[in-house]
């Protein structure tokens, strides 16, 4: 396969799963928010296509479920009522893309609400908590990498083109931010901000201080490249002919960045996420009820929710498939921007 | 001499032997087993040890300063008090007096002490360690918590000796609550103490890591060994004051081990593996995961407590150095109309089956269904509803607007959105559902409500020192069924007066009037004439809604199949209430272990 190949189809996974979270308003049954007293850590249910009297469907159906008598979170399947499941249905409001208000879901039951991962506490649907919390999580992780590679990307360039006391300044500035023990400065921001702060400004202040801590390593690879680029031929040739810093820059030196940077995003992407995760799981992310999938991960700090509802997990396990794509295409647009290298180390390591 | 006289000699005989023959025998040395204590229940053999969690190393063992619960719980099994409150019963029993009398006009109280008495050092105990014990909670430099209750009627106590066995206390006015006043009021050694106190060093006493020799009690266990951080090893008084109906000496266990466990899951897990012994205050979930494996233990549903869990707003009179944002927030909370249309749409039911799994019960008041005798059986407990909390709004002249999404939302009479944000604790998961579910049931009003999980003490330096905040959700438990032990939460002078704390003065005239009740059913002499005045103020709480009751907890609680003699309360010490009678069952499976 091609390498140019092998970075489309990564390419391809993660723009499948990103246009779900994205869409998450169509794909999910129902608001994320909503309450469903009745069914609290309600198991997912199965879809089936043969019901009790062994009759094939072609619709696949669920059971609902009844309460145990006697316990409130032990369920059992009703075989009396199967329900199928529709398709395309008008639902709960919602917004696609943000702005394009909207009813259709993806699928739907007719009466009764159907969930096909769970609930949680609350009988919140988890698929829809699921979807909905990526969109929070991802879009941190793509805004932070995108401020965080901004921000290292100039303070590279400018600490490895100017060289000098500049480049030391910046460069022990950058070390300082690397050593600094950023959970718990972040603990003290906290404690001075307003106590209540609304989801958007929760998730802003995520965003800023993921970029924050962020910077200095893709800063001191840009730096590298910078150094390396200033001082080939035709830079200098250029310079001699008086082009100026402005144009230098531009023109020659931060382009040879570019497959560092690219390489950079698809490694910190993934890795912000998880900061997101990390931080909403300790409380600091986006407040109740807005989900996020730290937010939800972080029911399982109760040990009771632990061992008795499996269907929890799932948060842990959606990344799956998004960190495989970012990975993916971090690998392949290494081995596209460093084809040489790869393939000696490759020797290297059979030697 | 003739029939009649010797009839008469000998009646005289009988006569003196009647009256000198106690004595006599008291004077032997089998006179303690005469004044001792005897307890029904199970009749075991001494020997054993019994492990259980503390959520946290206690600060001290010394009553005088003991603040934190963790402290007082050990307390309690190493001091003991003159007269007792039966956890099970919730009524008083003698305790290091062996009885008392009241005078008919309710001011003095006799109690006479049991003989032999003494201290877990060896010491003997008698009135003089009574009185020397109130003075020094009397004492103002001693900043001891119990002077409070101490003070009736504006006057502190006054406590004189007749004898060595025989004691007055004195007030100024009848005290309601009776003989309930003395539990919990640990009798100090004297002996020891006397020096420190003198030299105003009392507060220094008591802590830890002292040598054992330097501390002693007169309750069930003293202190044998402490390790920071990981646990606390009490072992046998041989020196208590109590007996099983057989005459065998309490308590039966040789050791009590108190494990450090600051965390509930953590506790649960310990207990689960069988590293301790018996577990009390389990959250429903994790009951409900005990009692799914029980496995060589037994968790119980002891049935309602006492404790209640409540949302109030800040109504304190915050002045020129609050923000103006709380000024205009405070205008809605201060709005009677307000508060009863938040008390309307929430959904208690939900509560107690989402948060409690059914064991808990919804609340109206802050006397809980656990509370035998005090509930106001006139009180509503007028179920959910939204349309009765949208008129209440309405006629408040909060008005609703319609967002793009359909969402409404509700807007004060200057046309602002009502927004406001609940604290709650963040180590308490049943509080957190519980804004969670209040968030919900506010959203349905159109008011947009945010949730802020902050640390216990953080949260608490708010609500009473600082005082920014907007609402919170708190929960507390008496200690007592008295309503005497909720006093600083009626009383606009208290500290637990949550939403307006430690007022110089009422701030609102039914404030006032809760204070005069209050203070009137503390003096008053029947249960009658304080139940009747008790109701009236559990009405008042419940139509001026400064306090919106939300739920109660059910008392959950378990042991291992081994522990015998276990019978939780709903009072506190739940399960260490009869630590003394508590023994280890010899059966195989001990015999492994």
């Amino acid at each position: 396969m091609s390498r140019r190949r092998k970075v489309a189809i990564w390419l391809l996974v993660l723009g499948a799963l990103h246009g779900i979270v994205v869409c998450a308003g169509f794909f999910a049954p129902y608001d994320p928010v909503e309450q469903d007293r009745k069914s609290p850590y309600l198991p997912p249910m199965r879809l089936h296509f043969v019901d009790a009297q062994k009759h094939l469907h072609l619709r696949p159906f669920v059971y609902l479920f009844q309460l145990r008598p006697g316990t409130f979170d032990q369920y059992l399947e009703d075989t009396a009522q199967p329900r199928p499941l529709k398709f395309f249905v008008p639902g709960d409001r919602y917004r696609l893309l943000g702005f394009l208000p909207a009813r259709l879901h993806l699928f739907g039951a007719d009466t009764e609400r159907i969930y096909l991962v769970g609930t949680d506490a609350f009988g919140r649907d988890q698929l829809s908590r699921l979807l909905f919390g990526g969109q929070v999580s991802l879009l941190a992780g793509l805004l932070g990498a995108g401020f965080t590679l901004l921000i290292g990307w100039c303070i590279g360039a400018a600490a490895g083109y100017y060289g000098g006391w500049r480049d030391d300044l910046l460069m022990r500035v950058a070390e300082l931010f690397l050593a600094l023990p950023w959970l718990y400065l972040l603990f003290a921001i906290r404690a001075f901000l307003p106590l209540a702060v609304n989801p958007l400004q929760a998730f802003f202040l995520i965003v800023t201080v993921i970029a924050a801590v962020g910077w200095a390593r893709p800063a001191r690879l840009v730096r590298g490249v910078v150094l390396s680029a200033k001082e080939r031929d035709f830079v200098r040739a250029a310079r001699g002919f008086g082009a100026s810093d402005l144009y230098l820059l531009r023109r020659h030196i931060l382009p040879e960045t570019s497959s560092v940077l690219l390489t950079q995003a698809a490694i910190l992407i993934p890795q912000f996420v998880l900061a997101e995760m990390t931080l909403s799981f300790l409380g600091l992310g986006v407040p109740e009820p807005v989900p996020s999938w730290g937010n939800l991960l972080s029911n399982l700090q109760q040990y009771s929710v632990l061992v008795s509802y499996w269907w929890m997990y799932l948060p842990a396990l959606i990344m799956v498939p998004f960190f495989l794509g970012y990975l993916g295409l971090a690998s392949a647009l290494q081995e596209r921007a460093e084809p040489y290298k790869i393939q000696r180390r490759s020797l290297e390591s059979l030697a | 001499m003739s029939v009649c006289h010797r009839i008469l000699f000998r009646s005289f005989l009988i006569f003196s032997a009647l009256i000198f023959h106690p004595a006599f025998v008291h004077s032997q040395q089998n006179d303690a087993k005469e004044e001792l204590l005897v307890l029904p229940g199970e009749i075991s053999r001494s020997g054993g040890r019994l492990v259980v969690s503390l959520r946290g190393e206690p600060k001290t063992l010394n009553p005088i300063i003991a603040a934190d619960a963790r402290s007082r719980e050990v307390i309690g099994v190493m001091q003991a008090d003159l007269v007792h409150i039966n956890r099970a019963t919730q009524l008083t029993e003698p305790a290091l007096a062996k009885s008392w009398k009241v005078s008919l006009d309710g001011l003095t109280y006799t109690l006479v002490l049991r003989k032999g008495l003494k201290f877990s050092d060896g010491e003997t105990m008698d009135a003089e360690d009574v009185l020397f014990s109130f003075r020094v909670y009397l004492d103002e430099n001693t900043h001891a918590p119990q002077r409070d209750l101490l003070i009736v009627g504006g006057k502190p106590i006054a406590v004189r000796k007749i004898d060595a066995q025989t004691v007055v206390f004195q007030m100024a006015k009848p005290y309601g609550a009776g003989e309930r006043l003395f539990d919990g009021l640990a009798i100090l050694p004297r002996h020891l103490l006397q020096k420190p106190f003198q030299e105003g060093k009392l507060g220094q006493i008591g802590s830890l890591s002292a040598a054992a020799n330097q501390w002693a009690g007169l309750g069930p266990f003293r202190l044998k060994e402490y390790v920071a951080g990981q646990r606390l090893v009490l072992e046998r008084n041989p020196y208590y004051w109590k007996s099983d109906s057989k005459g065998n000496s309490l308590p039966y266990l040789d050791e009590l081990v108190f494990l450090f466990v600051p965390n509930a899951d953590a506790q649960v897990l310990k207990f689960q593996a069988g590293e301790t012994d018996m577990i009390s205050q389990l959250g429903a979930e994790n009951f409900s995961v005990l009692s799914r494996q029980q496995n060589g233990y037994t968790v119980t549903d002891v049935g309602p407590g006492l404790e209640y869990n409540f949302l109030f707003f800040n109504l304190n009179d915050v002045g020129e150095k609050a923000s103006a944002e709380l000024q205009r927030k405070q205008k809605w909370f201060r709005d009677i109309k307000f508060r009863q249309a938040v008390s309307a749409a929430a959904d208690r039911e939900a509560i107690v089956r989402l948060v409690y799994q059914g064991r808990g019960a919804a609340i109206w008041g802050l006397v809980t269904p656990g509370n035998k005798s005090w509930g106001d059986a006139n009180l509503a407990h007028p179920p959910r509803s939204r349309d009765r909390a949208r008129t209440l709004l309405k006629e408040a002249g909060f008005s609703w607007a319609t967002g793009p999404n359909g969402e409404s939302t509700l807007l004060d009479q200057d046309g602002k959105p009502v927004e406001f944000s609940i604290l709650t604790s963040s180590s308490n998961a049943d509080r957190a559902k519980m804004a969670a579910l209040l968030q919900d049931d506010l959203k349905q009003l159109g008011m947009r409500v945010q949730v802020v999980p902050l640390e216990f003490r953080s949260l608490l330096d708010r609500v009473t020192q600082t005082k920014e905040y907007d609402a919170c959700i708190m929960g507390i438990a008496s200690f007592d069924a008295d309503p005497n032990s909720d006093i600083n939460v009626w009383l606009s002078s208290g500290g637990t007066h949550l939403w307006n704390p430690s007022q110089p003065h009422p701030s609102t005239p039914w404030e006032a009037e809760i204070d005069r009740l209050i203070e009137e059913q503390m003096s008053a002499r029947t249960f009658e004439q304080r139940k009747k005045l008790y109701d009236r103020a559990q009405e008042i709480l419940a139509e001026y809604q400064p306090m919106i009751f939300l739920a109660s907890p059910d008392i959950l609680a378990g042991a291992k199949d081994s522990v015998g003699n276990f019978h939780p309360a709903v009072l506190e010490p739940y399960v260490l209430w009869n630590v003394e009678q508590l023994y280890r069952k010899s059966g195989p499976e001990n015999a492994t272990r």
